[in-house]
Parts: structure tokens; sequence; C-alpha cells
């Protein structure tokens, strides 16, 4: 019966249906399944799958970020059980990512943020035109492990800079690692700006930031 | 299992390249060109076919005039529609005019070779080993033979490539190196002894002949008279005019039609009036010579449009077309061998050639290359897609996921995209990869290309040809 719904789990991710995963998310409360355990043996294998499906190239990024939101229903119906149980939900660590001000780019920066939920970290999307102070203090307030910032033009990375110092003079620096991304951006780029870890795609940032965590 | 065929079908572009008014005036022409300046056909049995129903013919000069109204009524004996039959049903060709299929480019002399790179004299394993890569690729819909079997006695060299194309694949085989009547009267048997008889093979004609003519005006006793071989079996016979502007042609594109054409309807005429009804097709390779050295090209403006202006010739005349495109004249793959057979491949399509020659060789198609073969199919895959065009329906303006989606957010997590993303094409060797991938590992499409032949070489088995039929096609070919 639970390997059953562990199965319909993992599938529905696969199928990346929201409604269908969040359905199966309140069945396995109902049951009195761990909530950890029904994301860990039931969601994540579907993870798994989907994204070894596309690294042989038979899913392609819609399926990923579909994934990604049937993974995010699952968890918003689980992670209040989790946290009623007095547990936590175990993650890779924690990201603010958002667009810097001035610059209203998305969709970069909303598919690295959907890669690294579904790659396993807990991730605060700040959105798009987003202020300098705004990154610093979701940063202290949710003890980020991870900044992370898109730039889509050569007048706005500038502010990408900006945020990194903003970062030292509250002190924050030596804590976080700092990602950032963008057509314009370069490895050279990162380097300049002080950023510890850049990647050209969404798919290539998940293991950056993977790396990043692990390096401490 | 049958590997699939890609063949573009119901295609939703379209290209007027000659008017109707056009069209008249380069046939009324042509019909000019056969009655009152004539065209060479030395050979005996042709003269005798030509006499027989009226035409002058010049015995001295082997030169033939014939009416124009001779040359119209052959034609229209000649079938519309027939089939290209392949050794498994499931692969036959139907030439129904709503179909664009390729070969594999012929007959090269040397051959890059997969593993060391180095460039060689074409032999038989050459020929079987790259019949079983197009077997596999669902790009070649027939196989034209690739190179030339040079370890092979010069007499039975067209036997033993045919021998070597049916033991390596299950698809419909052309021959376009045949040309003379003993090798032909042999082909034929083979033939029938594959189609399981005299017969079945008039019925399921599991081979065809592309011969060439002899520009300008003119064409070839040995072909001609293999045409006539191939012809009284029910295997279809096409006629394939080169002429190049400026040498074996007026420099002028319409005047380089019109020699063509006289050349290829002159001859389908001939096999219609000793052989009424049977199959047969326009074949075209037209080019402009080279200004600075006379040479041939395989590629330009020119030969672009000589692939769409064919295919409105053939559709007049009512016979399908085996257009020549790709064949690039670049020495190795590379820049112009990219533009050379995309545009050649793309015009030739977007008028609907019946078939379209060919995948594979390089430099005006002397030199075989794996990598050019995959690469070309590659080509064909663009077009094949970009014929299909843009569909507008309900479906497809998508009104619903634009609303849901709204200002500013992305499509990637609608059901519709997840619905129709595969319609959008993705490529086998096109860089798409972030730069720093490319610039770590700095390989490209011909690494790529290389690889997947190397792999289809090793692990692809094409459905086998029984021994025994192995061993009395050997019989028939000794006995040629």
């Amino acid at each position: 019966m639970t390997d059953e719904l562990f199965r319909a789990m993992a599938q529905s991710i696969i199928d990346g249906d929201p409604d269908v995963a969040a359905e199966l998310a309140r069945k396995a409360i109902e049951a009195g399944i761990d909530p950890l355990e029904a994301i860990n043996k039931g969601f994540v294998p579907g993870v798994d799958s989907v994204g070894e499906q596309y690294s042989r190239g038979e899913m392609f990024l819609p399926d990923l970020v579909l994934a990604g939101e049937a993974m995010k229903a699952a968890i918003a119906v689980l992670e209040p059980e989790i946290t009623r149980q007095g547990g936590q939900r175990q993650t890779l660590g924690t990201v603010v990512i958002g667009t810097v001000e001035g610059d209203i780019h998305d969709i970069g920066k909303t598919l690295v943020a959907t890669m690294l939920s579904v790659g396993g970290f807990r991730v605060y999307d700040l959105g798009v035109d987003v202020p300098i102070t705004t990154f610093v203090e979701k940063a202290r307030e949710v003890n980020a492990d991870i900044v992370g910032m898109s730039a889509l033009l050569t007048t706005t990375m500038v502010r990408q800079r900006d945020v990194i110092e903003a970062l030292e003079d509250a002190g924050l620096r030596s804590r976080v690692k700092v990602m950032v991304g963008g057509a314009p951006v370069t490895r050279a780029w990162a380097q300049e700006i002080g950023a510890d870890g850049y990647s050209e795609d969404a798919i290539g940032a998940v293991a950056v930031a993977k790396q990043l965590v692990s390096a401490g | 299992m049958p590997r699939p065929i890609k063949s573009i079908t119901n295609p939703r572009l379209s290209l007027q390249i000659l008017s109707p008014e056009d069209v008249q005036r380069i046939h009324t022409a042509t019909l000019d060109v056969i009655e009152t300046v004539g065209v060479r056909f030395p050979s005996p049995k042709a003269l005798e076919i030509w006499e027989a129903h009226g035409a002058q013919v010049d015995r001295n000069t082997k030169i033939v005039r014939a009416p124009g109204h001779l040359i119209e009524e052959a034609l229209k004996k000649a079938p519309p529609v027939y089939t290209l039959a392949a050794r498994d049903p499931a692969q036959d060709l139907p030439l129904d005019g709503n179909h664009v299929y390729v070969g594999t480019d012929g007959c090269g002399v040397q051959i890059i070779d997969l593993y060391t790179g180095q460039r060689r004299r074409s032999a038989l394993k050459d020929v079987a080993e790259i019949v079983r890569v197009a077997d596999y690729v669902e790009e070649v819909a027939f196989i034209w033979i690739p190179v030339s079997a040079q370890d092979c006695p010069p007499e039975t060299r067209g036997l033993y490539e045919l021998k070597a194309a049916w033991e390596n694949t299950t698809k419909h085989v052309q021959t376009e190196s045949i040309y003379s009547e003993r090798e032909a009267r042999a082909s034929v048997e083979m033939a029938a002894l594959i189609a399981g008889g005299r017969e079945e093979l008039r019925r399921r004609p599991v081979l065809s002949y592309a011969l060439c003519t002899a520009p300008p005006l003119g064409q070839d006793p040995g072909t001609l008279e293999a045409a006539l071989v191939a012809a009284e079996a029910g295997i279809p016979v096409g006629f394939m005019t080169m002429t190049s502007c400026g040498s074996t042609a007026p420099a002028t594109l319409a005047g380089n039609l019109v020699v063509g054409n006289a050349e290829v309807i002159s001859a389908l005429a001939m096999i219609q009036l000793a052989y009424p009804g049977a199959p047969v097709f326009y074949a075209a390779a037209q080019t402009a010579m080279d200004l600075r050295t006379g040479g041939y090209t395989g590629g330009g403006p020119e030969d672009f449009l000589f692939g769409a202006a064919s295919n409105v010739l053939a559709d007049f005349y009512n016979v399908p077309l085996s257009m020549g495109s790709f064949a690039t004249g670049a020495k190795e793959p590379n820049w112009q061998a990219g533009i050379e057979n995309s545009l050649s491949t793309f015009m030739a399509c977007v008028v609907m050639s019946d078939m379209l020659l060919g995948v594979g060789l390089l430099h005006g198609s002397r030199i075989w290359s794996y990598e050019q073969m995959l690469m070309d199919c590659e080509i064909y895959d663009i077009v094949y897609h970009m014929m299909k065009g843009i569909v507008v329906d309900d479906e497809t303006l998508a009104l619903d996921v634009i609303r849901a989606v709204g200002p500013g957010g992305n499509f990637l997590a609608q059901k519709h995209t997840r619905k129709h993303m595969r319609e959008l094409w993705v490529p086998k060797f096109m860089d798409r990869r972030p730069y720093e991938e490319w610039e770590a590992k700095r390989d490209d499409a011909r690494d790529w290309a290389r690889a997947m032949a190397r792999q289809i070489l090793e692990t692809h088995q094409p459905e086998p040809l029984d021994p025994q039929l192995s061993a009395e096609l050997e019989h028939i070919i000794a006995g040629a």
C-alpha cells in the first residue's frame, strides 16, 4: 500500500502534475505516513528519474520545470506537517536569489531558482528589480548559505558588485557564498567582483551551488 | 524490424520559380532543338527504335532528329506514379508527387577512412559499410552506390556493388554505376532473384537505374543499351543531365535548361517508344562551370535555382524527378559544405522533388565522408521540419495558455508546452552548449558525426540477406 503510494508520488513528479502531487501528499498525511519519508522515498525518486532522463536527452527543460512545480506543491503540503511533528526538512542549504535592481529579467533567474529547489535547496526567490538592501536583509533573516544574483544588462550587472560590498559591510560575507549569472556575465566578471560561483545555465548552477555548500 | 524512413510529405511551403508560360517556352524550345538540331544516340539499337517510329536518323553522325509530336506522344505513355520497392515492403517508396526521399550520393572514388581519418581509394568493403550505416539512418530512404568498388574487376564492378548493397540494406537500391548491356542483363537477373522472379520484379522493382546523358545533346552508347535492358524488365530508369553553364550548355540558365531537357526527354521518349508504359524518371544536376578553371562547381546560386526549376519540368512531363542536391564542391565538411548543401536541398525540397541525391560526398561527388553524410542528414532534417510550415488553429494559437501565463510569466511549466515541445527541432550536431563547455572540449559537429557513424557501423545489424541468395548472386556475377 505504502509502496504503491510512493510509486504514485514519483510518477506525479515525472508527469509534472502539481495537483496530483499535492493530493498524494495529503493522502500520505491522512494515512499517518512520516512526511519526511514521503518526500525522500516518494517524491525524490521521481526527481532523480527526471534528472536521469534529462541527462540522457530523453527529457527537456520544461519537464524539469514541471517536475519542480510538482515537487513544490508536494512540499507545500508536507512541510507544515513536518514542522507540526517537531521535525525539519533536510536540505542541501538555503539560497536567496533575485534579479538585481534596475533589471526586470525574470526567466533565467526563475529557472535557476526552480532547478535549485528541485536539486534539494531551500530557495527564497526575491523576484526582479531587487534592491541591494533586500538581498542583505533576507540573507540575514533566513541565515542563507548562498546569495544568487541575476543580471541581463551590462548596465545592471554592476549591481552584483554592489550587493557583494553590502554583504561585506553587513558582516555577512564570510558566512554566505555568492553566485552570479546572466547573459552578459562571464567567469572573468565573476572573479573580478569577488563572487564565489558562476554558471552559464540553470543546470550548471545546481552543480556549482552543491560545490559551494560542500566546500563549506 | 525495418528502420523508419523520414520522407517529406504534405508540404506547407511552396515556391514559384517558373511561370506556366516560362515552362511552355522551355518546352517549345526543347522540341525545336530535338527536331532541328537533334540529339546524338550512338547505339545501333537506339537508332533502330527511332527509325522505326519515323524519326530522322543520320547513321554517320548518330544524330536523331525527332518531330515534337513524336516526343510528346511518347512521353504521355510514361506512368506518372509508381513505387520503388524495397527488400522490406515497409520501406517501399511511392513516387506519387507527395514525397521527398533522400538517397546516398554516388559514385565517389575516394573515402576519408572512418578510423584513420586518412583519404584513400574506395573499395568493395566501403560500399558494404556505407550502405550498412545508410540502412540505419532514417533520413536515407534509398541507396545509390556511394563509392566505387575499385578492388573488383572493372567488367563486373557494378554487379559486386549491387550485391554488397543488398547484403547490407533492406531499402531500395538505385544503381548509377552500370553502363553496359552485359552488366545490365546480369543486374536484372540479380534483381529478379531478390524480388522473387521476373514478374515479381516488374511488380515490385527492388532496383532502379540512374543513368547519365552526355552533354551537350548526346547520350552514351553503353548507357542507352543498359537502359533498354532494364526498361524491358520493368526496372525504373532515369536519365540525369549535368549540363554546365558555359561549358556543356549556354551560359544562360534558361539555355542550360533547354539543352538538359532535350537530353533527358529524348532519352525518356526513346524508352517509351521501345517499351510503352515503362516506369521512367527525370533526373538532373545542372550546374555552372567555374569561370576561372572551367571545373565542376558542385554548388552556387545557379545550382540552387536549377534544383527548383527541374521539378517544374518533370511535373510538366508528369514523371518523377531525381534531383542532385547536397554534393558540395567543398574539400572537407566546412562552411562551404554547409551553405551549398543547405540551399540546394531546401530548393529541391520546397518544390517536392521526388528523390534527392545525395548525402555523404565531398569535392563534387568524389570523396566519401561519413561525417558529411550524417551532417547532410541533419541538413535534410532541418528542411524536413521547415516543410511542415506553420499550423494555425485553436490549439496552436494557444490563447488559453497565453491567458494563463499573462505578462511577465513564462511558458516553461505549462502542460501545453510539454505537449508540443517535441514538435520543436532538436539538433544532433549543432553546438548549443554553454560557451565554457565548448571552450573546455573544443569538439564540434564533425567529432560527433564521426562518433555516431562509428557507433552505427559497430552496432547496427541490417536484416541479413539469405546466404543462399548471396551465393546465387555471386554465381550470376561469375557468369556475367
